[in-house]
C-alpha cells in the first residue's frame, strides 16, 4: 500500500511541476520582430546587465516610435551564470525569439552562443568582449571591442606617449575580461619594450581592500598603474592610493567608464585618470545628448558604456534587418542566415563609434578613444595639457 | 511483496519512480512536447539530483556537515572536461567519451576527497564543516591558476601561481587547443552530455548509495552517527566508515560535475562557489536528512522553481525565498502533520521507519 502511495504521489508531483512550467509557447507572429535580451539583471553583475538592457529598451522605444518596423523586446535575467543564461535562452526560444541582443557578460555568452549556433539564431552581444565568444561561430557578432584589441591598444598608446613609464598592473585574476586584457597587454608591452615593474591580482572575494597591491606598486616605483578592471574596484584603488599619498597616472579600459558616478566615491580622486573608452556621456553630439537625457529621465542615472552598447546593439540589429529585407513573419533561422549575409557589408553610426563595420568573424572595427578625466568630465588628452 | 522489508520496498519504489519519471520525460522530449526551457533543464537536474543524493550520504546518513560539496563537483567537472576534450580524437564516439569523462571526473574527485577526508575525519566535532568550507574556496582559486592545453604531444599543464603566465606559456602547436584558460575557465567545450546519460548516472548513484545504506557498512555508518562512543565500544573503526561515506559521496559529486561541465559550452570555476554548496545542502535539508527520495523530489522542485517563476522577473528570487520559508514552516507544522496523519493512516507507523 505504502509503495503505491509513494509512486502515485511522485507521479502527481511530476505532473504538477509539468503543469506549472509548461507556459504556452508561440504567441501571435507576423506583426513585430521578437527580440530577446539576456543579461544579469540581478546579482553581482546586475549594474552591467541592467544598463545594457535599459539602453536597448530606449532604442526599441525610439525605433517603434519611428513607425515602420516594430520591435518587441523581452529581457531575461541570467544572474551572470552560464547555466542560468542557457535557461534564459531556452525560455526566450519558447517565447518565439527571432534574434538576441546578449549575453552581456563573457562566460555565459560563450555557453549561449554555442547553443544559438546549433539552433541558428542570430546573436549580437553588446559587451561580451572575449574572442572565445565569436570563435568558430558565424552568427555571433560583437558591439564592443575584443579583449586583445583593448590590451594591445592600451600598450600601443602607452608606448607612443609614455615610453619610459614604470608600469604596474592590478587585475582581477578570476575574471575572464580582466585576465584577457592583462594577457594581451603584457605580451604587447613586452614587444614594445615597456617596463612592467609590478603585477598585483585580486579576486571577486578580495575586491574590497587593495592596500597591499597599492603599497606594492608604490614600493616598486611605478608611475603608471594599468587597471584593466571594472570601475567599482577601481574606485577603491583610487581611494586607497590617495590615502597613502601615492599619485601615479591611472590608466583604465572600457570597464573604467562609470567611475564618476560611483556612489560614495569622491569623484575628484579620479582627476587625471586616463581611459580607453568608446563612449563618453559628456560627448557634445546631439545623439549622445538625447540618449543621456532619455536615460536620465527613465532610470534616474547617467548611462555608462554598457547602456550605450545595448542601445547601439539594437540599432545595429535594426539596420541589419532592414538591409537584409527581413520581415517579422520570417523564422529565426531564415533571419539568422539573412543577417549573417549582410553583417560584414553594413556600416552603422552609433554612440560608441562612427562608421562601425564588422568582419565575417563577428569582430567590430571602430576606433578606441583615449580620454582623460579633467574637472569631472572626459576630455581628449591634448586638451588636458 | 509481502515478505519484503519495508526499506526494500521503499528502495524499489524509488527506482521505479525515477525510471517512470525518466520514461515520461524522455518520451515527451522525443515527441517534441516539451518546451525548450524544460528540455534544457533536464541534464542539470540529473546532475543536481546526484549531488543532493550524494551529499545526503554525508550529511544525513553519516551525520557530518560538509560545506564544500561544490568543490568536488568542480574537480570532477574540470577533470571530465580535460579528459573529454583531449580524447576527442582518440575516441570519436561521444557516448563512450562521456563515460570515460565521467569516470575520470569521479576518480579525480575520489582522490581529492580522500586527501581532504583522511586527516579531518579522525577528529570529532565540526571540523569537517570548517575544512570543506575552506576546501571549496581553495579549489576555486587553484583552478583559476590552471592552464591546460592539448596538442599532438599530449597534455600541457602549467600552474600559474604567480599570475604572470598566460596561455602562450603552454607552447602549444599550431593545431593544439587550449582547454582551460585559468580565470577564463574552460571554453569551447563540445557538448556531449545527454538526458539518458544523466538518468543512468542518477540510477547508478541510487543503487550504490541505497545498497550501501542497507548493508552492514551502512548500519555501521549510521551507528557512528547515532552514538559514537557506543559504536567505538563494539569495535567499529570510526575513521574508516566515515571516510568511506565521504569518499563515495565525493566520487558521485565528481561524476555529476563531469556531466554538468560537458553540458555547456563554457565553464568557470566561480560557478562552484560557496553558494552552490549551500544550494545543494538546501535540497538535502528540505528533502529530509537521510531521506533519499525526498532529496530527489526537493531537487527537481527547487531547481525548476526559479525558472518557472520567470514571469516575476526581478522579484523571482524573492518569491523563491518566500516559498522556501513557507515550505519549511509547513513541513514542520505539528497541526498539519497531525492532520496528514489522520488523512493517511499509514503515515504514523511509517514515521518511525524512515
Amino acid at each position: 500500500m505504502k509503495n503505491t502511495k509513494k509512486i502515485i504521489s511522485f507521479i502527481v508531483v511530476m505532473t504538477m511541476i509539468l503543469a506549472l512550467c509548461s507556459v504556452s509557447a508561440f504567441a501571435a507572429e507576423g506583426e513585430t520582430f521578437k527580440i530577446g535580451g539576456i543579461g544579469p539583471l540581478t546579482g553581482g553583475a546586475a549594474i552591467y546587465g541592467n544598463a545594457a538592457m535599459n539602453g536597448a529598451q530606449i532604442a526599441v522605444d525610439e525605433i517603434n516610435a519611428l513607425g515602420g518596423v516594430q520591435f518587441e523586446f523581452n529581457a531575461q535575467d541570467d544572474t551572470g551564470v552560464a547555466e542560468t543564461s542557457v535557461n534564459a535562452y531556452n525560455s526566450l526560444k519558447d517565447w518565439g525569439v527571432q534574434a538576441i541582443v546578449g549575453t552581456v557578460t563573457t562566460a555565459p555568452c560563450i555557453s549561449v552562443s554555442a547553443e544559438a549556433y546549433s539552433d541558428r539564431i542570430f546573436m549580437l552581444t553588446p559587451s561580451a568582449s572575449s574572442t572565445d565568444v565569436i570563435a568558430d561561430k558565424d552568427n555571433m557578432y560583437q558591439v564592443c571591442f575584443t579583449d586583445p584589441n583593448q590590451g594591445i591598444a592600451s600598450a600601443d598608446y602607452m608606448a607612443e606617449n609614455y615610453p619610459d613609464a614604470q608600469i604596474a598592473i592590478i587585475y582581477k585574476n578570476d575574471d575572464a575580461y580582466s585576465q584577457g586584457i592583462r594577457d594581451t597587454f603584457a605580451s604587447e608591452a613586452e614587444s614594445k619594450g615597456l617596463t612592467v615593474v609590478y603585477e598585483g591580482t585580486f579576486t571577486e572575494d578580495t575586491q574590497t581592500d587593495f592596500s597591499v597591491q597599492v603599497a606594492a606598486a608604490q614600493a616598486a616605483g611605478a608611475d603608471m598603474v594599468f587597471l584593466p578592471i571594472y570601475y567599482t574596484p577601481a574606485s577603491v584603488i583610487l581611494t586607497q592610493a590617495n590615502a597613502i599619498g601615492y599619485e601615479p597616472t591611472f590608466f583604465g579600459v572600457d570597464g573604467m567608464d562609470g567611475i564618476l558616478s560611483v556612489e560614495g566615491f569622491d569623484a575628484s580622486l579620479a582627476e587625471g585618470v586616463m581611459l580607453l573608452t568608446p563612449f563618453s556621456a559628456d560627448a557634445e553630439d546631439e545623439r549622445t545628448q538625447n540618449f543621456v537625457a532619455a536615460y536620465n529621465d527613465l532610470y534616474g542615472e547617467t548611462p555608462n558604456q554598457f547602456a550605450a552598447d545595448g542601445y547601439d546593439a539594437m540599432y545595429i540589429l535594426y539596420a541589419a534587418l532592414q538591409e537584409a529585407g527581413c520581415t517579422p513573419d520570417m523564422s529565426a533561422q531564415d533571419i539568422c542566415e539573412a543577417l549573417v549575409g549582410v553583417m560584414p557589408t553594413i556600416s552603422v553610426d552609433g554612440l560608441t563609434g562612427q562608421g562601425m563595420t564588422w568582419s565575417a568573424t563577428g569582430e567590430v572595427s571602430k576606433a578606441p578613444m583615449a580620454v582623460v578625466i579633467k574637472d569631472g568630465v572626459y576630455v581628449l588628452p591634448e586638451a588636458a595639457e | 511483496m509481502k515478505n519484503m522489508k519495508k526499506s526494500t520496498k521503499t528502495d524499489f519504489a524509488t527506482y521505479a519512480g525515477v525510471t517512470a519519471a525518466f520514461l515520461i520525460m524522455y518520451a515527451l522530449q522525443r515527441g517534441g512536447h516539451l518546451t525548450s526551457s524544460i528540455s534544457g533543464q533536464l541534464v542539470p537536474i540529473c546532475c543536481f539530483i546526484v549531488m543532493a543524493v550524494s551529499l545526503n550520504l554525508v550529511v544525513g546518513i553519516s551525520g557530518e556537515l560538509s560545506l564544500g560539496h561544490a568543490g568536488f563537483m568542480s574537480v570532477g567537472a574540470f577533470g571530465g572536461i580535460i579528459a573529454a576534450q583531449s580524447l576527442a580524437g582518440a575516441i570519436p564516439s561521444a557516448p563512450l567519451r562521456l563515460i570515460v569523462a565521467l569516470v575520470v571526473g569521479a576518480l579525480c574527485a575520489t582522490v581529492v576527497g580522500f586527501v581532504v577526508g583522511v586527516p579531518v575525519l579522525r577528529l570529532r566535532g565540526d571540523y569537517l564543516a570548517i575544512v570543506t568550507l575552506a576546501f571549496g574556496q581553495i579549489i576555486k582559486d587553484l583552478i583559476n591558476c590552471l592552464l591546460v592545453g592539448y596538442d599532438s604531444h599530449g597534455l600541457h599543464i602549467v600552474f600559474n601561481i604567480s599570475g604572470l603566465k598566460s596561455i602562450n606559456d603552454l607552447h602549444l602547436e599550431e593545431t593544439g587547443k587550449a582547454i582551460i584558460k585559468g580565470a577564463q575557465g574552460a571554453v569551447g567545450v563540445t557538448k556531449i552530455a545527454s538526458f539518458p546519460a544523466g538518468f543512468i548516472l542518477v540510477m547508478i548513484t541510487l543503487v550504490v548509495i541505497l545498497n550501501l545504506v542497507r548493508s552492514r557498512t551502512g548500519r555501521a555508518i549510521m551507528a557512528i552517527r547515532d552514538n559514537r562512543i557506543a559504536a567505538e565500544s563494539v569495535g567499529l573503526n570510526i575513521t574508516k566508515y566515515k571516510l568511506m561515506a565521504f569518499v563515495i559521496s565525493a566520487a558521485m559529486a565528481g561524476a555529476a560535475g563531469a556531466l554538468y561541465g560537458l553540458n555547456y559550452g563554457s565553464l568557470v570555476a566561480s560557478r562552484f562557489d560557496f553558494n552552490t554548496s549551500i544550494l545543494v545542502l538546501v535540497y538535502v535539508v528540505l528533502g529530509g536528512l537521510g531521506n533519499i527520495w525526498g532529496s530527489i523530489i526537493a531537487t527537481v522542485v527547487l531547481y525548476m522553481l526559479p525558472e518557472a517563476l520567470r514571469q516575476f522577473s526581478d522579484y523571482r528570487m524573492l518569491v523563491y525565498a518566500i516559498i522556501l520559508i513557507l515550505v519549511m514552516l509547513v513541513t514542520n507544522n505539528a497541526q498539519l502533520k497531525a492532520l496528514l496523519g489522520k488523512l493517511i493512516p499509514h503515515k504514523k507507523e511509517a514515521a518511525g521507519n524512515e
